[in-house]
């Protein structure tokens, strides 16, 4: 048939059988799933400034209506908690979307394609971050306009940058591992709800020693926790005071929970990717 | 071809031996009920399962052994129109066409062939949220087809559709079988195998329980039915004494409904007998193709 040959002469290559060739697949087809979820901010402008104003609107919110507990000083303390905490509600949107594609039949459709079995979760991770690192670029300018600033130069700056990346990054997988073992929306909606109390139970709102002992404990050891009390120590904002182990290694804490966390669901998530075949 | 395929799923088997063999450039119907082993099978032959046992070949490449060669050469149209509600038509075209590797420019070429060919040009930059069901299907068998693939896998492919949408689905389907693409096809509906298929493969608890032409099997059945509604219960018992007669099986009869069903294998005969004796007694004289159940029912009897 002729039809037939004319497609697959447009083939861009055969695919490798080489480990580089495969390489430049997957790296190919992860661009490919990447450009996807761009494309789908483009065509859902609204659910994506949504999604970027959540963070400013819940800044304004503990800044303006909760003052009496901050103080003047509010902008600082609570700019890295909301920088954090949108490192953690990116659980959320990874999970949503691999439900979503689940759901609707496109993770099949892209398994039964020819394509790198890796790029459909690697393009979902390269999307995930871009939106995370612009989503942290405008609440920091917002920070910025309310009168937050990074007190302690620009590498420190960056470094914490770096970090709340970081914890964005093992998100992926946790949200990734959840969205594959779940399957429905409803356990999205649920683990929206289960994020709350754990960002609450960590220093990012209150000092955990005004917590009863064992729960300022609990708090403390949060991962969350140690991402905020980096941030806080890296832009030199204000944080509260402890002198205990945790508080004193913040910023080791912060490299190292996301690493366990990384280490832990990620090839969680490949394992139960890999066995939807089973 | 596939030789003696299994899969269980917690110790049940879902998939309990099934051979099959489909010549290229032909329609294979699998008709079965809910939870006969129709998905699995085709989701083991689209490398989406790994079977437990058995072998099979699609298009030259082995399932098992040579998954990334099954996938190059098929085309897979599952239960739900798997595209992207949020791009558009052609979007989603070229998003699968660069994921079949093709190059960007060749693309974007034959999303606008396929959107074309499925009558979705005007549709094409709309966003897939606002097709209607028939163009969701149309758009999903397309971008089944960008390879233009020998052999095309349909799972259920018109479940949930209104009959005008059912209908263009078909009249895609068939134009490509005119073209020599080899089609598995999984159904529920009899009528749809019929008419798309030129062999029909029943299966049941995960067994082939019969495989023929549709003529064939419709014949073994005893080919259509006639149903004929009475104005009075008096005239139940005659009607169906006549249908007997005639049909050489025992008729179903409904008392309650008025109702006397048997299947005839001379349409015109039987109807042209059944109107002679009962064209004014009749409320209703029909004649149908039988139903799915009817179909099980009379292959579970022979089996028995």
């Amino acid at each position: 048939m002729s039809a037939t040959s004319e497609h697959r002469g447009a083939l861009l290559a055969p695919p490798g059988e080489t480990a580089a060739g495969r390489l430049r697949w997957a790296l190919a087809d992860t661009w490919t799933i990447t450009l996807r979820a761009l494309q789908h901010w483009f065509a859902q402008p609204f659910v994506l400034v949504v999604g970027l104003l959540f963070p400013i609107l819940m800044l304004l919110m503990f800044g303006y209506l909760l003052r009496g507990g901050y103080g003047s000083d509010y902008p600082s303390i609570l700019m890295p908690a909301m920088l954090a905490l949108t490192a953690v509600w990116g659980l959320e949107a990874t999970m949503t979307a691999i439900v979503t594609d689940a759901q609707r039949g496109i993770t099949d459709r892209f398994r039964s394609l020819p394509m790198a079995g890796s790029a459909v979760i690697a393009g979902r991770g390269v999307a995930d971050m871009l939106n995370a690192f612009v989503g942290m670029l405008i609440l920091m300018a917002c920070g910025l306009a309310i009168g937050w600033r990074w007190e302690d130069g620009l590498a420190n700056g960056l470094a914490a940058l770096v970090l709340l990346l970081w914890l964005r990054f093992a998100m992926i997988w946790v949200g990734l591992y959840l969205g594959l073992v779940a399957g429905k929306q409803e356990v999205v909606a649920a683990v929206q709800i289960l994020v709350w109390p754990l960002a609450f139970l960590s220093n990012a709102f209150s000092d955990p020693a005004t917590m009863p002992s064992w729960l300022g404990a609990v708090a403390e050891w949060n991962p969350l926790s140690a991402t905020v009390a980096a941030t806080r120590e890296l832009f030199g904002n204000p944080g509260w005071s402890s002198d205990s182990w945790v508080a004193a290694h913040s910023i080791e804490l912060a490299i190292v929970w996301p690493l366990l966390l990384t280490a832990v669901f990620f090839p969680l998530a490949v394992a139960k990717y890999r066995g939807l075949s089973r | 071809m596939v030789e003696g395929l299994s899969k269980s799923f917690d110790g049940h088997a879902a998939v309990d031996g099934i051979d099959l063999e489909v010549p290229a450039g032909t329609v294979c119907g699998l008709l079965g009920p809910n939870g006969a082993g129709k998905t699995t099978t085709v989701r083991i032959l689209t490398t989406l399962l790994r079977a437990d046992g058995g072998r099979a070949v699609v298009a030259g490449a082995d399932v098992m052994r040579d998954p990334a060669g099954v996938r190059r050469r098929i085309g897979l149209v599952g239960q739900h129109a798997a595209v992207d509600e949020v791009l558009s038509g052609r979007q989603n075209l070229v998003l699968f066409g660069r994921l079949f590797h093709l190059g960007a420019e060749a693309a974007r070429a034959r999303a606008d062939e396929l959107l074309e060919r499925f009558g979705l040009v005007e549709a094409g930059a709309k966003p897939v949220a606002q097709y209607s069901g028939g163009m969701r299907r149309r758009l999903d068998l397309a971008a089944g087809l960008i390879l233009s693939p020998p052999v095309l896998f349909l799972d259920e492919p018109t479940t949930g559709l209104d009959p005008r949408g059912r209908n263009e689905v078909w009249a895609a389907v068939r134009a490509l079988v005119d073209e020599g693409t080899t089609v598995l096809l999984t159904t529920q509906q009899l009528e749809e195998a019929d008419q798309l298929a030129d062999r029909i493969t029943v299966i049941d608890r995960g067994r082939v329980i019969a495989s023929d032409t549709p003529e064939a099997l419709k014949a073994a059945l005893g080919g259509d039915w006639i149903d004929v509604v009475l104005a009075t219960e008096d005239a139940v018992a005659p009607a169906a004494a006549l249908l007997e007669r005639v049909s050489g099986a025992e008729p179903e009869v409904d008392v309650e409904a008025r109702r006397v069903s048997a299947p005839v294998a001379d349409r015109v005969a039987a109807l042209a007998e059944v109107v002679r004796a009962f064209g004014d007694s009749a409320e209703d004289i029909a004649l149908r193709r039988p139903t799915l159940d009817e179909v099980f029912l009379a292959l579970t009897e022979e089996r028995v």
